[in-house]
């Protein structure tokens, strides 16, 4: 960590006057940055003002200004506020502004993204390629001026969903029947896909001149995107020599499912059981998330009570997503399938207080702004509720894991597999934006719950897991010890909660008046920082949904991580990253 | 020897029950394929974590004889398309549909699979698996329970049973035809479409 040499009081306007102006639109916080400049303000943040964590990128199309925005959050490692500043380029012609990897290598796939979606090109980018689309899409999905193929209105709900009392397939109004648009003129006999020949020839090193490239039997293999080791639908494009890892370049987008794009249409509510099905293995926290984006801009309070049933839940469902997570660590480790059962046992019950609170096992759909929507049923599986969560935090839970610990943690084999495989450095950790477990396991004690507190955790009495070492088998011993501290969080709840009250601020309403602004609400998900970049045009449907996805980001390092290991050592690394695509690709 | 076998119109004498099955030739081929259906290992989005609880110990997928998941789609007689399908994901989908061989069943789990779901109006996004595939059985949910994808294969057992090798497609000539695989265009793009595509670009241009 770069401690700054001297704090710097001064504002960000007066170190740089006439390249950084502070942001007046109303409902607007940070600073706007001109282009030119970006790269000098931004090492700057990152060196002079101690703000050495990128959080998030994301682009903005703000049509009626003809202009696009990228947005960056920056973060500091001893907490607090994060730092929200804004590059703007024209909207027409070819857009273009600094690319911040070598500044930050957390900005390399975001920037991607961006571009991806945006059509903003960043310069002096390594790799600046379609990262969710594949190369010969047409357009530029996000922006606003863009309309899908089954676009009906700008807003939900649509007019047409119920035309004079009949329902209709949308895709009988399609000329193909499918979900597809082709520009005029074009001929599909004549198209020639070039596929993935951009990537190849960038692993091939045919960018480099031609005494650096290396000609040896070197060949290039593709995992995924249907692996049984990549966790869902991911590709990673391997250079190899011999069995040893030379370069790995992740290939995603095989789950797009246009989240943001839909959000935008959505009205705000509406998006909150969409953010179960980003990562659908913690739905409970991405709610959370949300909520607190849109509170923040709403102001809501929210009752004691719900805040401790959100925390509950929230922290149930941190464990069950960590057992999954070693579960499958494990499988992938070779001990296929048994170890996994035994975890997925003890998930199997927390999904049960899930189902019987919101009716749904991983689909939770449970958090609304200002509250939470349903209050604890009296009884799970004919047990007393109360009775069943205890025994299972204080009983069962704890057992579990110290059966676990038993049987895995100083397993010969899995010590020789992990140990000294996949080691993330701190320093890398931070300047590549890694979140959760991938860098409290390098040694860095970043924990949304304690570096910017939100709900009720700064009541709660927990510690922050690190390990020292940032090799795989940290990540598993430090997944362990947050279940611990996640089961001394839930004692505390169930010991201070609330027996009755209010669970919801007012009420429950499904349209809601959302005033102008923008907002950035976050959350330390199972899998690291969730964020949640909202803004609002006081319509009933936000102006711009993005989500900052910590499975996503901390992809950025998978190909560092992998180079020099073995093939087997990839799905080793990847399952102790913990990705779930739903959320990589959103 | 199973008494499910036994054909009706052929009883057994008493003497020889339980030692000797009088049956047809398709209630055997039947009965032995529906007993032992391999899935393929293929998640795709949320449904796959549904459907790897079905397979785990509570719900234990293999009191249908189905716990054996291969890994590789030519030893796999089910897929379970479980999850969104996405445009850039459908040509592998279509490519692993063709290299199973025949007898080959899919199963729509859930409502992205069947018909786009949530995010039918993506534009990533197929509006259900259908469009490219012969589905056998959809199973409705977003995602579906455990127990309802075992109640959508239970109804894939009632499909086999009613087969007839006699009039089974793949033994049939020129009855295992392999799907056209979608091209990555400016969008994607069908083979069986080519034709039309070209026809209404131009028409417009």
């Amino acid at each position: 960590m770069v401690a700054p040499s001297k704090p710097i009081t001064q504002d960000l306007t007066e170190r740089f006057p006439g390249a950084v102006s502070k942001d007046t639109r109303p409902g607007y916080e940070g600073y706007i940055v001109s282009a030119n400049k970006l790269t000098e303000v931004a090492t700057a943040i990152r060196d002079e003002y101690g703000y050495e964590y990128l959080a998030s990128v994301t682009g903005v199309d703000y049509i009626a200004d003809g202009k696009l925005e990228v947005v960056y959050h920056a973060s500091k490692m001893s907490g607090g506020a994060s730092l929200n500043f804004k590059v703007q380029a024209p909207r027409d012609g070819e857009p273009e502004i600094p690319s911040l990897v070598g500044v930050w290598q957390g900005a390399d796939f975001q920037e991607r993204e961006v571009y991806d979606l945006y059509g903003l090109r960043f310069s002096g980018h390594p790799d600046l390629r379609r990262i969710l689309m594949w190369e010969e899409f047409e357009g530029w999905p996000m922006r606003k001026d863009w309309k899908e193929v089954y676009y009906e209105q700008d807003a939900k709900p649509f007019k047409t969903r119920w035309p004079e009392g009949s329902v209709y397939r949308i895709e009988e109004k399609n000329r193909f029947n499918k979900n597809v648009r082709y520009p005029k003129g074009f001929d599909p006999r004549s198209f020639k896909s070039d596929g993935d020949e951009k990537l190849y020839a960038l692993m091939r090193g045919e960018h480099l001149p031609e005494h650096q490239r290396i000609n040896t039997d070197e060949i290039i293999v593709n995992m995924g995107p249907q692996h049984p080791s990549t966790h869902g639908v991911f590709r990673v494009v391997v250079k190899l020599d011999g069995e040893s890892v030379v370069d790995l370049k992740p290939v995603m987008g095989y789950l797009h499912r246009n989240h943001e794009k839909i959000g935008e249409r959505n009205t705000w509510l509406m998006n909150m059981p969409y953010t179960d099905r980003l990562d659908y293995l913690s739905g409970m926290g991405n709610n959370h998330g949300y909520a607190l984006a849109v509170e923040k801009l709403i102001g809501s309070k929210v009752p004691e009570r719900a805040e401790y049933l959100r925390v509950l839940m929230v922290e149930l469902n941190r464990i069950a997503n960590h057992l999954w997570a070693i579960g499958f660590l494990i499988n992938d480790l070779g001990a296929f399938q048994t170890p996994m059962l035994y975890l997925a046992k003890q998930r199997e019950l927390i999904l049960d207080i899930f189902e019987a609170t919101a009716g749904s096992r991983m689909m939770c759909n449970y958090m609304r702004f200002g509250g939470v929507v349903r209050d604890l049923p009296s009884r799970i599986r004919d047990e007393d509720t109360l009775d069943f969560i205890t025994d299972l935090v204080a009983e069962r839970l704890p057992a579990a894991l110290d059966e676990i610990e038993t049987l895995l943690t100083f397993n010969e084999i899995i010590r020789t597999r992990s140990i000294g495989v996949g080691v993330l450095p701190a320093k890398q950790a931070i300047n590549g934006s890694a979140a959760g477990p991938l860098l409290r396991a390098s040694g860095v004690p970043y924990d949304l719950r304690r570096a910017d507190p939100y709900s009720i955790y700064d009541r709660l009495d927990f510690k922050v897991c690190t390990r020292p070492n940032g090799d795989v088998y940290d990540r598993y011993l430090v997944r362990i010890d947050e279940m611990r501290e996640s089961i001394k969080i839930l004692k505390q709840v169930l010991r201070d909660m609330p027996a009755s009250g209010a669970i919801m601020d007012g009420e429950s309403k499904y349209t809601h008046k959302v005033p102008n602004g923008e907002s950035y609400g976050r959350v330390e998900n199972p899998k690291g920082e969730l964020g949640y970049y909202v803004v609002s045009n006081g319509a009933p449907n936000p102006y711009r949904y993005h989500v900052r996805a910590p499975s996503f980001i901390n992809l950025t390092m998978l190909g560092d991580l992998c180079k020099g290991h073995k093939v087997a050592d990839i799905v080793v690394i990847l399952g102790s990253i913990d990705i779930v695509l739903g959320e990589v690709d959103r | 020897m199973s008494d499910e076998l036994n054909h009706p119109d052929f009883p057994v004498p008493d003497e020889l029950q339980g030692a000797v099955t009088v049956t047809t030739l398709d209630r055997i081929y039947n009965w032995s394929r529906r007993s032992s259906v391999m899935p393929m290992v293929f998640g795709l989005a949320c449904c796959a974590i549904e459907m790897i609880c079905a397979a785990a110990s509570r719900f234990d997928i293999s009191r249908f004889g189905m716990e054996v998941f291969r890994a590789t789609p030519r030893q796999s007689d089910l897929m379970i398309v479980s999850g969104t399908v996405t445009k850039k994901m459908v040509p592998q989908i279509v490519r692993l549909y063709n290299q199973m061989p025949e007898p080959k069943y899919v199963i729509a789990m859930g409502a992205c699979a069947s018909g786009g779901g949530p995010f039918k109006e993506g534009y990533n996004v197929v509006s259900g698996i259908d469009k490219y595939l012969p589905v056998d059985v959809y199973v409705p949910g977003c995602p579906p329970t455990p127990q309802a994808l075992l109640y959508g294969l239970i109804k894939l057992q009632e499909k086999i049973d009613k087969q007839s090798i006699s009039q089974v497609p793949w033994y049939q000539p020129g009855g295992n035809e392999a799907v056209p695989i979608p091209v990555l265009g400016p969008d994607i793009m069908d083979p069986r479409q080519f034709e039309m595509i070209r026809r209404e670009t131009a028409v417009e241009a």
